[in-house]
């Protein structure tokens, strides 16, 4: 009579093994196989017995005043918690910080010039919007044709993605900033999208401008897996919808905004 | 067939408290989400002591299980919206720290494969380590100790796939779907994965357990509870 092996002795303490009678069956008969059985169960128990330090009804009192002040004002509902009206109060303190960041770089020139008419936050706000918005857009486009890009039918042949790749490189640098920002002020929804979105834009910059199939496919997989162009087609089509509502404010369309930049 | 674990089987006591417990986080949940920050701590008391156990296990060290906990409870607390309260939780809390705390072990690994030549491998023991394990066993716990470095020891030596498989499966009794879930592998691999992190302890443990093993566990005063083959 043949024995059992050890994978079938092991499954079939684990519960996970298809033939349990006949295991079963042989187990009674044969003492060798029984003794097999007992020595690795001799071994589990032992490992069973395996202390863990304890940790008293206080540790989770200890846990929660460490995580406390990391926790953001609101648990974050996904990337969906971002087409909430109240996350344009996180949106607008956002803004304050991109603008911060453009007064001290390189676009002081263009922004400092001539007083708005309409609240410093109503420009501040708008210009996130636009920002992030255009971003987003240039973003889609990129992963769109992408993913639509039909694979080449048979043969080894190379596909060429340098302008996808270019145009992925322009635009991680400009996620980053919105996507630290974001970090910054604790706007887990927004910065998980952009962190979804500059992992992808990494990986298309960073590909060879010439790739296979496979790897265009890999690519593929890719911005499918974080349903990415989902994400930011609705987050992108909201930022467009808010830009018009804040475009219909007295003195404060976009363009009105960058022809004073230009004075 | 049996299966040890330290966990105590189901009672209708226990169960009724579990359920309780469910309710009572189902409604933490929701009112965490309802921008009541403070709720969210209701479920953190509730849950460090499990996922530490988890975590330790996972990891062997208490530093590293600590930050697998904060880090598991800060990721649950940013993708809640994402699990509303369709579920369990704790499971779903547990499954966070699993997979945080196997990309941890992943990472620490290539970061000490790139650090370490082999040959500082065997540098890393302590020496007084080696020396007390020479010394003539007294009677006490002396046996118990040794068999239990050599465990730690064949836990290391277990890839962080094994170990996270070996972990869940023997202490927390999860089901072989929630380790491929974790694993991110289909359940005939999680099965194999299980399969042989037992035969690599197994290998590696069995000439210091042989008939003592089983003698140590009764010794130690938790001799094994039948439990079911649940899946
Ligand atoms: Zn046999």
């Amino acid at each position: 009579m043949k024995h059992l092996t050890e994978e079938e002795l092991v499954g079939y303490r684990e519960g996970e093994i298809t033939q349990r009678e006949a295991i079963a069956e042989h187990l009674t008969s044969c003492t060798a196989c029984r003794t097999e059985l007992e020595r690795i169960e001799a071994v589990l128990s032992a490992l069973d017995n395996l202390p863990v330090p304890e940790r008293g009804p206080e540790y989770g009192r200890a846990v929660w005043q460490k995580i406390a002040p990391q926790l953001p004002e609101k648990a974050g509902r996904g990337w969906r918690a971002w087409l909430e009206p109240r996350r344009w109060v996180a949106i607008g303190a956002m803004v304050a910080v991109v603008i911060g960041a453009f007064v001290a770089g390189r676009w002081t020139k263009k922004l400092d010039a001539g007083t708005p008419a309409a609240s410093v936050a109503q420009v501040k706000e708008r210009v996130l919007v636009v920002a992030v918005g255009e971003h987003l857009g240039k973003s889609e486009m990129v992963l769109m044709e992408l993913a639509n890009a039909t694979l080449p039918v048979s043969g080894p042949k190379q596909i060429n993605i340098s302008a996808e790749q270019k145009r992925a490189e322009d635009l991680l640098d400009a996620n980053r900033l919105y996507r630290e920002t974001a970090q910054q002020d604790g706007d887990a929804a927004l910065a998980s999208v952009l962190d979804d979105l500059e992992r992808v834009l990494m990986d298309v910059a960073h590909s060879p401008e010439e790739i296979t199939p496979a790897k265009l496919e890999s690519l593929q997989k890719r911005i499918e897996a974080h349903g990415i162009l989902f994400k930011v087609r609705v987050v992108g089509k909201e930022l467009q919808e808010k830009q018009k509502t804040t475009n219909s404010a007295p003195a404060a369309t976009d363009s009105k905004v960058r022809e004073r930049n230009k004075a | 067939m049996t299966r040890m674990s330290e966990s105590a089987g189901s009672t209708p006591d226990r169960e009724a408290l579990q359920s309780a417990a469910r309710e009572s986080d189902a409604l933490a949940v929701e009112r965490t989400l309802a921008g009541e920050r403070d709720a969210f701590r209701v479920l953190v008391e509730r849950h460090s002591q499990q996922l530490f156990r988890l975590a330790y296990r996972m990891t062997g060290n208490e530093h590293d299980a600590e930050e697998v906990v904060q880090e598991a409870f800060l990721r649950a607390y940013r993708n809640l919206g994402q699990f509303g309260s369709r579920a369990n939780f704790g499971t779903w809390a547990y499954r966070i720290a699993a997979n945080y705390a196997i990309d941890r072990m992943r990472q620490k690994r290539t970061e000490d494969a790139r650090r370490s030549t082999p040959s500082s491998l065997a540098e890393e023991q302590d020496p007084l380590d080696l020396v007390a394990d020479d010394r003539p066993t007294p009677d006490r716990l002396a046996g118990n100790s040794e068999l239990r470095k050599k465990m730690e020891e064949a836990l290391k030596e277990l890839s962080s796939s094994e170990r996270t498989a070996f972990v869940m499966r023997h202490w927390e009794g999860c089901a072989i779907e929630e380790i491929a879930a974790v694993l991110e592998s289909t359940t005939s691999a999680a099965k194999n994965t299980v399969f042989r992190s037992v035969q690599k302890l197994r290998r590696a443990l069995e000439p210091y357990v042989g008939a003592r093993g089983a003698l140590q566990a009764k010794a130690a005063g938790a001799a094994p509870e039948p439990r079911g083959t649940e899946l």
